[in-house]
């Protein structure tokens, strides 16, 4: 035996099964024109989706009455929107023809149940997020000791006395303190950056909104130390204003 | 029913049992029976300052463990007819004290008494959160400096959320701040906290002010409350938050530095 023939035995290719996922076009009626509109707003939702992406076009679950249909049509208008047709799926006897005629693969009509697709950003889109739940305000009218905490949770907090040094305020909104502010008080402490703190005599340990914090060496240094202010967050900076 | 009356403080040292004293002593005085009960179990300290040490049998401790009855355990004041003192064990610790028997024995004295008066120990733990538990009213001793004045704001909270009648929404305990050693002199000087900053930082009645005075350091190591030396400042600055705690408006005196007369200024005498 020659060398070449050797080689010959050698074998050129391996055949292997493979499950793919591909996106199935079922078409529901026989009119190209509103396809090709509904197809552009599809994808002007989700560009990067509909950048070649395999396709079935399933033409089995067409009405009868919907007349001849146009394949070489209708895969031109696939292709433009980004769509590359690798086979139909047809039970009627004239798109089996027009496959043939186009050399399309035709599949058998499937069995199974298919999921519906949708686009993941266009998906992200229609989510709405839940309303926001209304809680009330928390009210504490009597002063605030050394050591005690007290915690708004899903909301703002409101006290109407003196808050001692060593006490502290949370609150995943705002805070208002109607007396002197000697604690510590936490607007946001869920991260919301628009929490504000609202105080008529601000000597506080510890000033924070959405995690950003001065303490009282800063706090004192400032001109509006034993002031009325409000406090709030303008990108990492905690701004202390006049009221 | 009697009034149950908490001295505390939270900061060791201020004055409490001092003040424990020189107020039962006062109320006794006045005509109202009184017993003085000693909280600090482990660290008993009221019956050196009322002078009864050498009599005491029984204590607190043995009254809660039924070991001796309220009878046999309470001391009688030699010099005041209606002044008794619960004297507080040497050898126990804090632990010794549960809230039902401290409860149990409460109840008992305020059938008994007029005014119970709780000497509570230093710090926040057992000892004096049961002398406070069970009060109507506080007294906050608080001397005029910073550390003092914390532990006191601290006491304040525990008094408003963790005493029986908190717990049980009843009106809230009665609070009112006593300031004692207080030295106009350096408070003129810029040294100490004036009366209106430790008002102004603790937002409480105030129920008088005492001054620093060589007769409290006198009076406890005889065994004499401090308010029986009417001569001394302490003792009258005492006996006015007494007639204070009764109702009676009396105005604050020695908040203001005393002129040195000219013999006075002479000799450098005080």
């Amino acid at each position: 035996m020659s060398q070449a023939d050797l080689l010959d035995q050698d074998p050129v290719f391996q055949l292997k099964g493979s499950m793919l996922a591909i996106t199935v076009l079922e078409l529901a009626h026989n009119d190209l024109e509103r396809l090709d509109r509904q197809l552009a707003e599809k994808v002007a939702q989700a560009p990067n989706f509909f950048q070649n992406i395999p396709l079935v076009l399933a033409l089995d679950k067409l009405p009868e009455g919907e007349g001849e249909l146009d394949l070489s049509k209708l895969m031109e208008v696939c292709r433009q929107h980004g769509l590359r047709t690798l086979a139909i799926r047809a039970s009627r006897e004239d798109d089996i023809k027009a496959a043939e005629t186009l050399d399309i693969p035709v599949l058998p009509p499937s069995g199974a149940r298919e999921k519906l697709v949708e686009p993941v950003e266009a998906r992200k889109k229609e989510v709405k997020p839940a309303e926001p739940q209304y809680k009330p305000t928390r009210i504490i009218t009597t002063p605030v000791r050394g050591g005690q905490q007290i915690y708004a949770q899903g909301g703002d907090l409101v006290v109407m006395a003196p808050v001692s040094a060593g006490a502290e305020l949370l609150a995943d909104g705002n805070i208002h303190v109607y007396g002197p502010l000697r604690g510590r008080a936490l607007a946001g402490v869920k991260g919301d950056a628009k929490a504000r703190i609202f105080c008529q005599q601000m000597g506080a340990e510890m000033l924070s909104v959405a995690g950003q914090y001065k303490t009282a060496e800063d706090l004192r240094r400032d001109p509006l130390w034993g002031q009325s202010v409000q406090v709030s967050l303008s990108g990492d900076v905690l701004n202390i204003t006049r009221l | 029913m009697a009034k149950i009356l908490v001295v505390t403080s939270g900061k060791g040292g201020v004055g409490k049992t001092t003040t424990s004293a020189a107020i039962g002593t006062g109320l006794a005085l006045r005509g109202h029976k009184t017993v003085i009960v000693d909280f600090d179990v482990g660290l008993r300290n009221l019956d050196l300052i009322m002078g009864c040490e050498r009599r005491v049998v029984y204590d607190f401790v043995n009254v809660i463990n039924n070991e001796a009855t309220l009878t046999q355990a309470l001391i009688k004041d030699k010099r005041l007819e209606n002044l008794y003192v619960l004297a507080a064990s040497q050898t126990r610790d804090k632990d010794a004290l549960t809230k039902e028997g401290v409860g149990r024995v409460i109840d008992e004295l305020a059938q008994n008494f007029e005014y119970v008066i709780c000497d509570s120990p230093a710090g926040i733990e057992t000892g004096a959160h049961l002398a406070m538990y069970f009060a109507d009213e506080a007294i906050v001793v608080t001397n005029p400096e910073v550390s003092s004045v914390r532990d006191s704001d601290r006491m304040l909270g525990l008094l408003a959320s963790k005493s029986r009648r908190a717990e049980q929404g009843q009106e809230p305990i009665k609070e009112r701040l006593l300031l004692t050693r207080y030295n106009p002199e350096r408070v003129t000087k810029g040294e100490m906290l004036g009366v209106e900053d430790v008002e102004e930082i603790l937002a409480i009645n105030l129920l008088g002010v005492i001054p620093e005075s060589q007769a409290v350091l006198k009076a406890s190591n005889q065994g004499v409350p401090v308010i029986l030396d009417d001569q001394s400042d302490a003792g009258q600055a005492y006996g006015d938050a007494v007639d204070r705690l009764l109702g009676k408006d009396v105005p604050h005196r020695f908040l203001d530095v005393q002129k040195k007369g000219l013999m006075q200024r002479l000799f450098g005498a005080r």
